[in-house]
C-alpha cells in the first residue's frame, strides 16, 4: 500500500507557565492512501495536537522538539507559513468538532464552500460558485441552489457540519483531517455524518485520520486504529485486531468501560485515577499507576512496541516473551473469542501472526 | 428489572399529568417544547428519559424542579402539586429535589473554594451550627465522591472535568434530597471517567435510596443505568417501558431508528448494520394519539386502531425470544 503520510518520531513541547508540557511524545505513525486511520484517546492524550501540527495550526507556544511529517516528499514541519497555506485546505483540509462555531455567521454559505477554491484554484468566481453548488448538493444540503445565500443560522447543526465537510472536501483533498466531528451531533444525525463521509471517501479517494474518543464510531468507520495515551501512540493495528485481539491493559480498559447494549453487570469496568500531569512524564509506561495489570519493570522503563502481526504492535511489556502469563479481563476475553470465531469462520481475514518479538525500528 | 416489584405496589415520586410546556405561548414564534407529556416516576428507581437535541428533554427536567411554570398540566411531588407550594415551602422543596448539570467547567462557581461549593446549600438549609460540623460534613461528602479532604480547600479550575462532576455531585447530595435529576451528567466527559462517575451515581443511590431523573443522548449508557426509560420526540413521549423492554423490544418506529443509530464498538456488528430511517410524516397525518399500554408495562404514542398492530409486533417478539 502507498504511504501518503509519515508521521516520524514527533515531539512537541508547550511552554506553559508551570514549565514544558510535553504534549507528544515521540509518535510515530502513516496513513495509507485511501485508508481510515482512527485516532482514539481521551482528552489531553495528544490526538487533536498530532494532527494539528500536520496542518500547521499549532498554538504559538507550541515547540515542536524533533520529528518530521512526511507528505509528498516534503516535510510539512520545515515548511514556511506560505508554503504551508498553499497545502492547507488543498491537499490537507480539516473539518472541526464544533459545526457551531467552524462556520462565519456573517457569510452566507456558498460564499464560504467556494473560498477555498478562490484562494487555491485558478478559478473564475463564477465557476467557484457552481463547484460550490455541485459540493452542497453532494453532501445532502437539499435544494442547495436556492441555500447559496442562507447563512449559518438557518441551518441545523447536522446540516451546518455537511457544509462545514463541503468546504472542507471542494478542492478534493488527498487527506482529509476531521476532529471530533460528530462528538456534538445526536446519535442519528452522527451516523448520517458518517455514512456520508465514507460515501464520500469512495467517491473522492481521499485518505482520511478521523480523531475520536467514541469508540462505537471508530469501529463503523476505520480501517486502522491508533490508540494515544499520555502524549504517546501506546497500539496500533487493523480496526479488527484493535476491537477483537487487543494487547495493552489501556485498550481493554477504555473497550470495557463502554457499555453495550448487553452489559447487564451490575457495574461499569472503570479505569482508575486519572491521567499522569505531562509537565513531568512519568519514566516508564504513563499508564502504570492506572494498570492492575503493572509490573516492576512498568515503572522504569518505557516499553518498546511488541509485534502482533504484521499490522499489529502494542507497546506493553506484557508481550515480552520473559513476562508471566496474564489473563486479560472477561470482557476482553470474549472479545479475543469472537475473534477467533470470526476468522474461523473466514468473516475477517487475519495477517499472518508470530510468536511476537520486539519491534526493530521501535523506540 | 424483573426482580422488582410490580410497578403499581411501588410508590409514585414524581407524577407528571399532561404536561405541557410553551414557549412565546399564543405568539407567531410560539414553540411546543413539551405537547402534553404524562408519565410517573416511582421512588427509588432510575428514570432515563432519551431523545435528540430539541425533543425537549431538557425542559422536562426543568419543568419538574419548577424552573419553568408549565403552560398547563400537572407535576406532582410525593402526592403534592408543585405549582401550589406556597413561598415559604420552597426551600424545603428545593432541599428534596437537587439537579446534577451537563458541563462541569460552568456549572461551579469559579471563584468559591470546593467547601464552599458543597456547603453552600447546608448553610442555606441551616443544617450545620458550627464551622466544625460543616468542615466534617464537607469531608464526609468528599469521601462519598471518591474526593480528598485537601480537596476541600481549592478551587475549582484545579480539578479535571470528572472531579469536578464529582463535587457538583458532592452538592448536590449535601442537603440529602430524596430525587435527583441529573441533565446529561456525563456528556461532557471522556470515555474512561464516564463509567467511574455512573458507578458512583449508582453507588449512592442504593447507599441513600435516592431516586433519579436520567437525561442523556448517549442510549447505552441510559440503557445500563435506567430502570424504565421513556423516549422523546418533538416535545411527545414515544415509547416508555423497562430499559430492557425498550432496548431489545421496541415497538415505534423512531425508537427503532433512534436505536439503529447507535454505535457499538464491535466492527463486525457496525459492518452489516442497517441504519432504519424513521418517517415523521406518521405523525403528522392529523390523527389524536396518546400513550397507549400495549403489553402490560410497555405503552408507545399510538391511536385507538394502531394499538391492534403494535400488540401483535410485541406478540412476535415473544414468539422469537
Amino acid at each position: 500500500m502507498e504511504k501518503i503520510l509519515e508521521v516520524n518520531d514527533l515531539q512537541i513541547d508547550f511552554d506553559t507557565f508551570a514549565g514544558s508540557v510535553k504534549a507528544i511524545r515521540n509518535v510515530n505513525f502513516h496513513l495509507n492512501k485511501g485508508e481510515t486511520l482512527a485516532i482514539v484517546g481521551e482528552s489531553g492524550s495528544g490526538k487533536s495536537v498530532t494532527v494539528r501540527s500536520i496542518m500547521g495550526l499549532l498554538a504559538n507556544n507550541a515547540k515542536v522538539a524533533s520529528g518530521s511529517i512526511d507528505f509528498k516528499g516534503r516535510d510539512i514541519l520545515k515548511l514556511s507559513n506560505r508554503e504551508i497555506e498553499k497545502i492547507r485546505g488543498n491537499d490537507i483540509s480539516m473539518i472541526f468538532q464544533d459545526p457551531m462555531t467552524s462556520l462565519d455567521p456573517t457569510m452566507p454559505i456558498g460564499k464560504q464552500v467556494a473560498e477555498p477554491l478562490l484562494i487555491h484554484g485558478n478559478v473564475s468566481k463564477k465557476k467557484a460558485m457552481a463547484r460550490a453548488e455541485e459540493v452542497l448538493e453532494l453532501v445532502g444540503i437539499t435544494n442547495a441552489k436556492n441555500r447559496m445565500k442562507d447563512y449559518p443560522h438557518q441551518f441545523s447543526g447536522g446540516q451546518r457540519q455537511r457544509i462545514v465537510i463541503a468546504i472542507a472536501i471542494v478542492n478534493y483533498p488527498e487527506i482529509l483531517i476531521a476532529d471530533e466531528p460528530t462528538t456534538a451531533l445526536d446519535v442519528t444525525i452522527q451516523a448520517q455524518i458518517i455514512d456520508l463521509m465514507k460515501e464520500l471517501q469512495n467517491k473522492i479517494e481521499t485518505s482520511i485520520i478521523f480523531i475520536t474518543h467514541d469508540l462505537g464510531v471508530v469501529a463503523g468507520i476505520a480501517d486502522r486504529v491508533a490508540v494515544m495515551y499520555a502524549g504517546k501512540i501506546i497500539e496500533y493495528g487493523s480496526v479488527d485486531e484493535i476491537f477483537y485481539n487487543p494487547q495493552h491493559p489501556y485498550t481493554w480498559g477504555l473497550l470495557n468501560s463502554m457499555p453495550t447494549l448487553d452489559t447487564d453487570s451490575d457495574r461499569l469496568y472503570a479505569i482508575p485515577g486519572t491521567p499522569p500531569n505531562l509537565l513531568n512524564p512519568p519514566r516508564g509506561d504513563a499508564f502504570a499507576p492506572r494498570n492492575p495489570y503493572a509490573m516492576q519493570i512498568d515503572y522504569q522503563a518505557m516499553p518498546p512496541f511488541f509485534k502482533v502481526s504484521d499490522t499489529h504492535y502494542a507497546a506493553t511489556w506484557l508481550l515480552h516473551p520473559d513476562a508471566p502469563k496474564t489473563e486479560p479481563p472477561v470482557a476482553i476475553r470474549k472479545r479475543q473469542e469472537e475473534f477467533r470465531r470470526l476468522v474461523a469462520e473466514g468473516k475477517i481475514t487475519q495477517p499472518e501472526n508470530d510468536e511476537g518479538g520486539v519491534k526493530d525500528d521501535a523506540e | 428489572m424483573q426482580n422488582n416489584p410490580q410497578p403499581n405496589e411501588r410508590k409514585k415520586l414524581i407524577e407528571v399529568k399532561h404536561l405541557k410546556q410553551y414557549f412565546n405561548a399564543g405568539r407567531r414564534n410560539e414553540v411546543k417544547a413539551i405537547d402534553d407529556i404524562s408519565f410517573d416516576i416511582y421512588e427509588g428507581e432510575t428514570f432515563g428519559l432519551v431523545g435528540e437535541s430539541g425533543s425537549g428533554k431538557s425542559t422536562t427536567g426543568r419543568s419538574i424542579i419548577r424552573l419553568y411554570n408549565p403552560t398547563s398540566g400537572e407535576i406532582k411531588f410525593n402526592g403534592t402539586d408543585i405549582s401550589k407550594i406556597k413561598h415559604k415551602d420552597m426551600l424545603q422543596f428545593r432541599r428534596e429535589m437537587q439537579m446534577i448539570f451537563q458541563d462541569p467547567y460552568a456549572s461551579l462557581n469559579p471563584r468559591m473554594k470546593v467547601k464552599d461549593i458543597i456547603a453552600e446549600g447546608l448553610d442555606i438549609h441551616h443544617l450545620v451550627k458550627t464551622d466544625e460540623e460543616r468542615d466534617a460534613r464537607v469531608n464526609e461528602l468528599l469521601d462519598l465522591v471518591g474526593l480528598s479532604h485537601d480537596h476541600a480547600t481549592r478551587y475549582p479550575h484545579e480539578f479535571s472535568g470528572g472531579q469536578r462532576q464529582r463535587i457538583g455531585i458532592a452538592r448536590a447530595l449535601a442537603v440529602e434530597p430524596r430525587f435527583i435529576i441529573a441533565d446529561e451528567p456525563i456528556s461532557a466527559l471522556d470515555v474512561s471517567i464516564q463509567a467511574q462517575v455512573v458507578n458512583l451515581l449508582r453507588d449512592i443511590q442504593k447507599e441513600q435510596n435516592l431516586t433519579y431523573l436520567f437525561i442523556a443522548h448517549d442510549l447505552s449508557m441510559v440503557k445500563y443505568i435506567s430502570d424504565r426509560i421513556a423516549v422523546m420526540h418533538n416535545g411527545r413521549l414515544m415509547e416508555l417501558s423497562t430499559a430492557n423492554e425498550v432496548y431489545n423490544h421496541p415497538l415505534h418506529p423512531y425508537t427503532k431508528s433512534l436505536l439503529s443509530a447507535v454505535p457499538l464498538p464491535d466492527p463486525f456488528y457496525e459492518r452489516n448494520r442497517h441504519r432504519k430511517n424513521y418517517d415523521n410524516s406518521i405523525e403528522n397525518d392529523g390523527q389524536i394519539r396518546s400513550l397507549q399500554e400495549i403489553v402490560p408495562g410497555h405503552f408507545v404514542l399510538a391511536t385507538e386502531e394502531e394499538v391492534a398492530g403494535y400488540q401483535a409486533a410485541a406478540e412476535e417478539y415473544n414468539l422469537g425470544d
